[in-house]
């Protein structure tokens, strides 16, 4: 048994800063799958939002001006007190992070330069070329070397703790030796990420299951606004692998087969930097009204950038540059690049207060596998990294309060027991299976890809859930090759996969119920938003017979009255 | 349509947990579309042949650093090698040297971090910070910009010749970590920061032949950094018999 006073799961940005803002004071244990620098925070390109000013054209900016965008982005359903502590926030952490040493590009009077983003009523995306999410992770990995943290690293959490209303810390399977490891602690945090890989077509990380979401769930604690999911409008075909919305935030067109710039014809204000949610809707539309271009991994728009010219790109998307050239085989400063919408972010996730607590004691998230709601039914670009890091913080601040009254360690024997059930678990998938769990997975991604999507209508997500009942049905007889247990990644997958097909679930029945469409959510049987039945948070918990229950939770209002969303 | 040709894949595997079975590689027949990577293939073989088989993946887009291996001879990211641009069908799969076998393509990087670990590789102020954002000009950052690209994959430590005869030398990833906090107008590390490094299994250790260069898949350059270090060394110990040290620690 390993004993911390606050354990940690997630080596990513929310993980980092909530450890680094902790380990001064507390005995803090960080248990990551991957080394922290292989977190998928490292693949955020386009920038983290903050009212700087630094701009010319944003010198009257404002955290409340940053707060509006956010709200009104999020189509009403962000929780409006939150929203606003992110964005007063957001100047303090970014600036921390600078004294920290992250490396941001500059402008010219030496101070963090910003670009436009989308949805965004004035240029406040501070950046560091396109990898952003790169410089941000190294930072707080550095800071945490910096202050000597705990890491864990290459340990798997299986299964969270609850009992009787509280969090009494998790089993972790260390990857390396195949050894589980029961893990006792006062405060248990998760900042596990999104459960992109629940689609077929995603530009997350094969890491991003959202297992931590799906065990959390499967342990009692509420998930919030599942049906909430983003597709991001750019992401290169074949791989999916994202192409930063600072693609079109430094100027770069879209264009179907007649060569128009389509998005004059839908948003002619905003046009290309409009919100993710309208902009993967236009898209789509082209596409399958036949203006998208034929291409044998599937149809797609162009992302042109070539007006640019070499200097800029090669200055401000170097990265992009690279990976088009060494996925694609196209240089951007010469040829359009082919670009489809696909799934890119998740905006529920557990059930949390401003404080990242949730409702069981003891038991904490933060991040993208959270939902406060700052995102509502649709992030903005660039607000998910400020998410990350200051809700690290906040999670940090908070944890340190519930724990300075001196809270007692745990009890050992929910624990034990709890090992001995895992361990049973994987003995049984041991046992040769009928189903193999790659065949399970590739069915389960591509069902959400084709039915879940940009646009849903009841027929489909219902053929959806069928089948989803299916999958988890077959889950029971699945096998793995080999009863070793270190360095087994089928072994991990399939434990994951068990918690994704929880995540899906809740995914579909919030999708089938919410009967309107808002921000992410479009229903084209329900195509307006309606507040009247729906200006509501869904609530999903898992209920006896291991269906999710649904329930519905007050959207906080506090100056913004909802209105229609108009760009 | 698209045309698969048929590729075989020789991949060497062990297990360090069964020291007694010697590495061996093991054959597998695949068809491959153009376009299709490394990484994919291995997905694929424990997904649908041989699910014992140990890789590390994760962004399967070259930022991640994870998937650092020996690819027909040279050392590169399995994420964004596409098997199509070999001259042969016959693709041989191998983990990265220098480091011991925890499990067939899975190395252990323990001593990789501790060399990261031990060079201070975080930015050192003195002075206290202001309000607002410490600035720097554009110049001032472009010059960490090679270093602050490098990903961590290890590649360069893998092909590098000095680790192969010296395993306590400090490697060129750890070099250019350092060197990009040097080189960083904001970092007030005190000279004495780099004695660290300043000793025959640290920078002067290096032989100079640019295999980390060939190595890294993201342009970064740790030679550079080994030779950047070396010149500030080299002006402090020449600030200090001139008697003119300011900033000794």
């Amino acid at each position: 048994m390993l004993d911390h006073d606050i354990l940690i799961v997630g080596g990513g940005l929310t993980g980092l800063r909530a450890a680094v803002g902790l380990c001064d004071r507390f005995n803090v244990g960080l248990i990551s799958k991957v080394y922290p620098v292989r977190s998928h925070s490292i693949a955020a390109q386009g920038g983290i939002n903050a009212a700087l000013t630094n701009n010319p054209d944003s010198r009257d900016d404002s955290w409340e001006k940053h707060t509006f965008d956010t709200i009104k982005g999020s189509d009403y359903l962000a929780d409006q007190d939150a929203a606003e502590i992110m964005c007063k926030e957001a100047i303090k952490i970014v600036y921390e992070m600078e004294h920290w040493g992250c490396p941001f590009s500059r402008f010219p009077d030496g101070t963090i330069a910003q670009r436009p983003f989308g949805g965004a009523g004035y240029p406040r995306t501070c950046y560091s070329s396109d990898i952003t999410g790169h410089v941000l992770l190294n930072t707080l990995y550095e800071r945490a070397v910096a202050k000597g943290v705990k890491i864990y690293p290459e340990w798997f959490v299986t299964s969270l703790c609850i009992e009787e209303g509280r969090c009494h810390g998790v089993v972790a399977l260390d990857i390396r030796t195949g050894e589980l490891i029961p893990v006792r602690a006062k405060a248990t945090f998760f900042g596990t990420g999104g459960y992109g890989r629940v689609f077929q077509h995603s530009t997350n990380a094969l890491i991003n299951t959202g297992s931590g979401i799906g065990m959390a769930y499967a342990a009692g604690a509420p998930l919030k606004d599942m049906e909430f999911v983003q597709f991001h409008p750019t992401c290169l075909i074949g791989t999916n692998i994202l192409m930063t919305e600072a693609c079109r935030g430094e100027g770069g067109y879209l264009f179907n087969n007649r060569g128009e710039r389509f998005m004059q014809r839908y948003v002619p204000t905003a046009m290309e930097l409009a919100p993710r949610d309208i902009v993967s809707r236009c898209i789509q539309t082209e596409i399958n009204e036949g203006r998208g271009f034929d291409h044998p991994l599937g149809r797609y728009i162009q992302l042109d950038l070539r007006h640019l010219g070499e200097k800029k790109i090669l200055e401000r998307l170097p990265g992009i540059r690279k990976i088009c050239i060494d996925f694609i085989g196209i240089d951007p400063v010469l040829e359009p690049i082919p670009i489809m919408p696909c799934q890119h972010y998740s905006m529920g996730g557990i059930d949390v207060n401003g404080r990242c607590a949730s409702e069981i004691r003891g038991f904490y998230a933060g991040g993208e596998c959270s939902c406060v709601s700052v995102h509502g039914a649709n992030r903005l670009g660039g607000n998910s990294l400020l998410e990350t890091i200051v809700f690290g913080k906040l999670a940090a601040q908070a944890i340190g309060e519930d724990l300075e009254g001196g809270v007692p360690q745990s009890d050992e024997k929910p624990l034990l027991q709890l090992k001995d059930k895992v361990d049973k678990k994987i003995r049984r998938l041991a046992a040769p299976g009928r189903e193999k769990p790659y065949r399970l997975h590739a069915e389960l991604g591509a069902v959400m890809s084709e039915k879940v999507g940009i646009f849903r209508t009841r027929e489909e997500l219902e053929q959806a859930l069928n089948k989803l009942i299916e999958l988890k049905g077959r889950y029971r007889d699945v096998g793995v090759s080999s009863p070793a247990r270190h360095m087994n990644y089928e072994l991990t997958n399939t434990l994951e996969l068990e918690y994704m097909l929880e995540v899906a679930h809740t995914i579909i029945l919030g999708a089938i119920l919410r009967e309107e469409s808002r921000g992410a959510h479009f229903r084209t049987d329900f195509n307006t938003r309606n507040d009247t039945d729906w200006l509501k948070h869904t609530i999903a918990r898992m209920g006896p017979d291991g269906s999710p229950a649904i329930s519905f939770k007050e959207v906080a209002i506090t100056r913004y009255q909802p209105m229609e969303r108009k760009y | 349509m698209i045309k698969a040709s048929a590729y075989t894949f020789k991949i060497l595997r062990y297990d360090a947990k069964e020291p007694d079975t010697k590495p061996r590689f093991a054959t597998y027949r695949i068809n491959v579309i153009p376009g299709l990577t490394v990484l994919a293939v291995l997905i694929r073989i424990r997904d649908e042949i041989d699910g014992t088989l140990s890789f590390r993946s994760s962004c399967r887009s070259a930022v991640c650093g994870s998937c650092a291996m020996v690819i027909n001879g040279k050392i590169d990211l399995a994420c964004r090698t596409q098997v199509a641009v070999f001259d042969t069908d016959t693709i041989i799969l191998e983990p990265l040297p220098n480091f011991e076998v925890i499990r067939d393509l899975v190395v252990d990087l323990t001593p990789f971090w501790q060399m990261y670990d031990k060079v201070q590789p975080y930015l050192i102020r003195r002075s206290p910070v202001p309000e607002k954002e410490i600035p720097q000009s554009e110049e001032d950052r472009r010059r960490i910009d090679q270093f602050v690209n490098c990903i961590l994959c290890a590649c360069c430590y893998g092909a590098c010749p000095v680790l192969a005869r010296e395993p306590d030398y400090v490697g060129p990833a750890a070099a250019a970590k350092l060197e990009r906090f040097v080189l960083d107008s904001r970092d007030e590390r005190p000279a004495g920061a780099l004695s660290i490094v300043n000793d025959e299994k640290g920078v002067w250790a290096c032989d100079t032949l640019l295999r980390c260069i060939d190595a890294c898949p993201k342009d970064v350059r740790p030679t550079d950094a080994i030779v950047g270090l070396r010149k500030t060394m080299l002006k402090h110990r020449f600030q200090n018999l001139l008697g003119k040290a300011k900033d000794e620690a």
